[in-house]
């Protein structure tokens, strides 16, 4: 705990994400406004007392919304890479434990995997199903286990002549064991630093598909799709593009920022 | 060298074939059939069009049956018409009855996209080594301090939100530069300087947006490259023979610095690739990402799958040209094969 307030990369992210895990929860009680509230009197209003970050094209207060904005966030950040980490660790785990041609075999797929432009892969899957939140957190999900997959590998192939786990397999150990007992735990910290690395990934490509209209679906707020109203009001209404960019660039500074910081913390090198 | 280049060109065809799985699987992710339900959404997919689909991909017969004769088509290069854009070929220029060329959709975006990504590794791979390099040798220094909270943010700062600014600030306030397409309007009448002056212009936001992160992620590599290879003994060795500090980081480290580069731009070809989607839509600029976009847009089935394929063949090929690359750039690998 010391040596992560002493770690001022790691504390900065740390508190941004905080604030935004906080703003995502008290969203119902905070938000002045209903976000989906349409009030055709105040329509474009610039940052006020009433509206400090103003209204968008509808009259809605983007305050309000930035808020529930921050709610799909963080459930698209922790979904997505829950599916993700879920798949590159039994991937991962099954490749560097058994080795061999199962080990040739996941290792190829992901080599495969890693030759399709992601992006595309994922409107394109997008563009045959219908786009809503579910969807894209599946989607995100199941196109960046990759990286965690060999991550996991390569620590069991290091981790698999140790003695420790020598020991335990002599000792008549299942192989669900050893997995679980020994080699999983000793192979947490890169798994933790880039599963906050892959929600911050997770987090731009969500808002980025939003932005493009194909991601999360209105009349649900999400900081991507504030961000389309406000190309189209950009010469009239500063204030639709700038705070929800600044939100986005702020969330995934945190997370890649708490991940770098959390990278040395753990890493026992450093002890 | 060359059993090398045989056997990385050979393992390419298994690599295709996983490729055209996962194009081929997702293609069926369509609820019902990809003509029915979800091509009757899009008005522009006529009946004509929609019984060629049918007959493309064979839906009446079984699924492994209909994989093989897709597979069959691709390989000989047929990737269909377009439902919209007036039933365009998806890929290459065909003739009609009447000896009217309509060229390929992909053909002639193509070209557009190659030319913005090569001049975006170009951009990265000039830019990244100069400030990675001076964070290294500044190491602590508040140039190195500037440079890691620039990477940070070039990770962290979401494309099409800077395309935006940039063109409000450059195109919309400020009237620097055009903020849309790829030529101007009187692009034809322009000489050839002029021309070139106009469409570099007009590249020069789209180019900057799509190389911030690459920027960023490689100056980051550069730098800690630089930092390791700088502790080497070789480097000691260098500097105790009284060579100049510049000689030794210029010539000695640098040159080591730079190899896994080649690899790492390989690497990076489909986030590149797909990148191009944000800043060819905000951009207009008629590549193909915003080809991608349109058509997932208008559920537009043949490109879609088009693009996906040669996206990934061209992803496969970036990778093959960055390997030899650095099979020929490294005397220890060059040396190791052809033993």
């Amino acid at each position: 705990m010391k040596k992560f307030i002493g770690n001022s990369l790691a504390l900065a992210g740390f508190i941004i994400i905080m604030t935004v895990l906080l703003a995502a929860i008290l969203a119902p009680i905070i938000s002045p406004y209903d976000p989906n509230f349409i009030d055709i009197e105040s329509i474009l209003i610039a940052p006020s007392y009433t509206h400090i970050m103003g209204t968008d094209g509808l009259g809605r207060d983007v305050f309000s919304r930035m808020l529930y904005g921050a709610q799909i966030s963080l459930l698209v950040g922790f979904v997505a890479v829950g599916i993700s980490t879920g798949i590159g660790i039994i991937l991962g785990s099954i490749a560097g434990f058994y080795r061999g041609w199962v080990d040739s075999f996941i290792m190829r797929i992901v080599d495969i995997m890693l030759s399709i432009p992601s992006f595309f892969l994922i409107l394109a899957v997008i563009a045959f199903l219908t786009p809503s939140i579910w969807n894209i957190m599946i989607v995100i999900g199941l196109t960046s286990w990759m990286g965690v997959t060999r991550l996991v590998r390569a620590e069991f192939l290091s981790l698999r002549g140790r003695e420790f786990v020598m020991a335990s397999e002599a000792m008549g150990s299942s192989d669900v064991k050893i997995i679980l007992l020994h080699l999983l735990p000793n192979s947490m910290t890169p798994i933790i630093v880039s599963s906050v690395l892959g929600i911050a990934s997770a987090v731009l490509v969500e808002s980025g598909l939003s932005f493009l209209g194909l991601g999360v679906q209105a009349p649900t707020a999400s900081w991507g799709n504030i961000l389309t109203d406000g190309k189209e009001y950009i010469q009239f209404a500063w204030w639709l593009s700038l705070f929800p960019g600044l939100a986005i660039l702020l969330t995934v500074l945190g997370y890649n920022l708490l991940g770098e910081g959390l990278r040395d913390i753990l890493d026992p090198k450093n002890k | 060298m060359i059993t090398y280049l045989i056997k990385r060109i050979l393992w390419m065809f298994p690599m295709l074939i996983g490729i055209s799985l996962i194009s081929f699987f997702i293609m069926h992710l369509a609820p019902g059939d990809v003509t029915s339900t979800e091509a009757s959404f899009n008005p522009k997919a006529s009946e004509e069009s929609r019984q060629k689909l049918r007959e493309i991909y064979n839906l009446d017969k079984p699924v492994i049956v209909q994989y093989g004769l897709w597979i069959k088509r691709i390989s000989q290069l047929d990737f269909g018409n377009s439902f919209a854009s007036h039933q365009r070929p998806v890929l290459w220029e065909e003739k009609d009855k009447n000896g009217n060329i309509s060229k390929g959709l992909i053909q002639e975006a193509l070209p557009i996209t190659l030319l913005i990504n090569l001049l975006g590794i170009t951009v990265i791979f000039s830019i990244s080594i100069i400030l990675g390099t001076l964070s290294a040798v500044k190491q602590n220094s508040w140039v190195d301090k500037s440079i890691t909270l620039f990477v940070f943010i070039g990770f962290a700062i979401p494309g099409f939100w800077l395309a935006l600014l940039l063109m409000y600030w450059t195109g919309v306030s400020n009237q620097w530069l055009p903020i849309s397409g790829l030529h101007s309007m009187n692009y034809q009448n322009l000489s050839l300087l002029g021309q070139f002056l106009d469409l570099t212009k007009h590249l020069i936001l789209p180019v900057f947006v799509s190389s911030l992160s690459g920027l960023a992620g490689i100056s980051l590599y550069v730098r800690n490259g630089m930092l390791e290879i700088l502790n080497q003994d070789f480097i000691t060795t260098a500097r105790s023979k009284g060579l100049n500090e510049k000689k030794v980081v210029f010539i000695h480290a640098l040159k080591n610095a730079i190899l896994p580069l080649i690899t790492i731009i390989g690497l990076s070809i489909p986030a590149l690739i797909g990148g191009s989607v944000i800043s060819e839509s905000i951009f207009a600029i008629p590549g193909m990402g915003k080809l991608f976009y349109d058509s997932v847009l208008m559920r537009d089935f043949p490109v879609v799958m088009g693009i996906l394929t040669i996206g990934s063949v061209l992803t496969l090929l970036g990778n093959l040209i960055a390997d030899l690359g650095y099979a020929w750039a490294d005397p220890r690998i060059r040396k190791g094969i052809t033993k």
